[in-house]
């Protein structure tokens, strides 16, 4: 049975852990606050945007060089996932995801665009074809970074060395749920524009369709990239959140049952020694 | 006919204003345009310039930066990159960069040029829009 002092600073360590984790979760949480307004003030942007986008691409019998669909060759995959760890299963269920999808035959040969330390890791470790590699966006996202990202997709869309790019993210439902979403960037599938909530207007173009066309599906990449980046900062935060807490959970279980084996073994001891002191005052009387 | 205009300025990272104007005047990339209410529906591309919203008499101004304009005959939504108002632009950092501009216009190649030409406009217009700034 263990002795007194080693419980003693077993549940020193535990508690000290225990401080820790409750810490961290406390810090996601307060961060997750953060992220969910910059989701919220970032919409009306792409909502606004995605209406426009609708209804000029519906309106326009243009074909721009982004919209235009090729024999897919090369597919470059962008994987999304967060810098930092400790928070559950929130990146291995995604890579694990994101492999398999490398490793079927779903594509012929593609490659991979790792944004996020715990992805880049991931894949230059592994037998990946990795195209560009993004390991310190996921800590500090701005819209700058954002637009810089989706600048190099373009460009490689483009000049033909990605023929189609997908992207892969965990989206925030909420606190205790993400979903994986596998979606295409390039060529852009204009947002279809829904009849019900699109008045049939004709509008004026200045300067004309075809180049407000030429400027806006760009912006529209921009908004899409913007948007998985900060969905999946929101939920790398409610997944670290929700695993402190259970880690938390689990280090005040941890400390009740060493308490409780602390006090059971202080006072086996002491019984024990009353024993001895009791027989050994027998003995001296017989 | 609408009599007023609902202007929203959104950019990507905030919505900046949400209200009623009489009057707005924007930044088009073929030259300044004012709208009033009830104008012709008009899908417009974003210049480097000031934005003039007006509520009686009561004008007010933003600095932008590239975006859209979309005119409806009672609203207008404006896309920009950047959008500031008055009381946020830093002036001191803005006419630094109008110095930085105008030195490297003098001696800068092809590809630099454009973005020098757009700096010092951007701060152009910053120092403009800063000077009605209220105190």
């Amino acid at each position: 049975m263990a002795n007194t002092r080693d419980l003693r600073r077993r549940i020193r360590s535990v508690k000290g852990t225990q401080q820790i984790t409750k810490a961290m979760k406390m810090v996601a949480a307060a961060k997750l606050r953060r992220a969910q307004v910059r989701i919220l003030q970032a919409r009306p942007y792409a909502e606004t945007l995605s209406r426009v986008l609708g209804s000029l691409a519906e309106r326009t019998e243009h074909t721009h060089p982004l919209l235009q669909q090729r024999d897919v060759r090369s597919v470059w995959l962008v994987v999304i996932t967060s810098d930092k760890g400790l928070c559950g299963s929130f990146n291995h269920n995604l890579l694990r995801y994101a492999a398999q999808l490398l490793d079927s035959d779903r594509w012929a040969s593609p490659q991979v665009v790792p944004i996020g330390k715990k992805a880049v890791d991931f894949f230059t470790k592994r037998a990946y074809t990795v195209a560009a590699a993004e390991p310190n966006v996921m800590s500090n996202i701005t819209a700058a970074e954002g637009r810089r990202i989706a600048a190099s997709l373009i460009d490689a869309f483009t000049a033909g060395e990605a023929d189609e790019i997908w992207v892969v993210y965990n989206r925030f439902l909420s606190l205790i749920r993400h979903e994986t979403v596998l979606a295409r960037l390039l060529p852009v599938e204009p947002p279809a524009g829904d009849e019900a909530t699109l008045p049939n207007i004709d509008y004026i173009y200045e300067p004309d369709a075809a180049t407000l066309l030429g400027e806006l599906l760009p912006r529209h990449i921009e908004v899409q990239v913007q948007t998985a980046l900060y969905d999946s900062s929101a939920a790398e935060h409610a997944a670290r959140m929700t695993a402190m807490d259970a880690a938390t959970k689990n280090a005040n279980d941890m400390i009740d049952r060493l308490t409780l084996l602390y006090n059971r073994t202080r006072q086996a001891a002491i019984t024990k020694e009353l024993i001895e002191i009791v027989s050994g005052a027998q003995a001296l009387e017989e | 006919m609408p009599n007023r205009l609902h202007l929203e300025v959104v950019t990507q990272v905030r919505r900046l204003l949400d209200l009623e104007v009489d009057e707005v005047q924007l930044p088009g990339t073929l030259g300044a345009l004012g709208v009033l209410p009830g104008h012709t529906p008009l899908l417009t591309s974003l210049g480097i310039g000031e934005l003039m919203y007006r509520i009686d008499h009561r004008e007010s101004y933003l600095a932008i930066q590239w975006g859209f304009a979309e005119i409806l005959p009672d609203r207008v939504t404006v896309l920009a990159t950047v959008a500031e108002t008055p009381e946020e632009i830093d002036v001191s950092q803005a006419e630094q960069d109008k110095h930085e501009a105008e030195a490297a216009l003098k001696t800068v190649d092809m590809v630099e040029l454009e973005k020098m030409r757009a700096k010092l406009q951007m701060a152009i217009t910053r120092l403009q829009v800063a000077q009605h700034r209220r105190t």
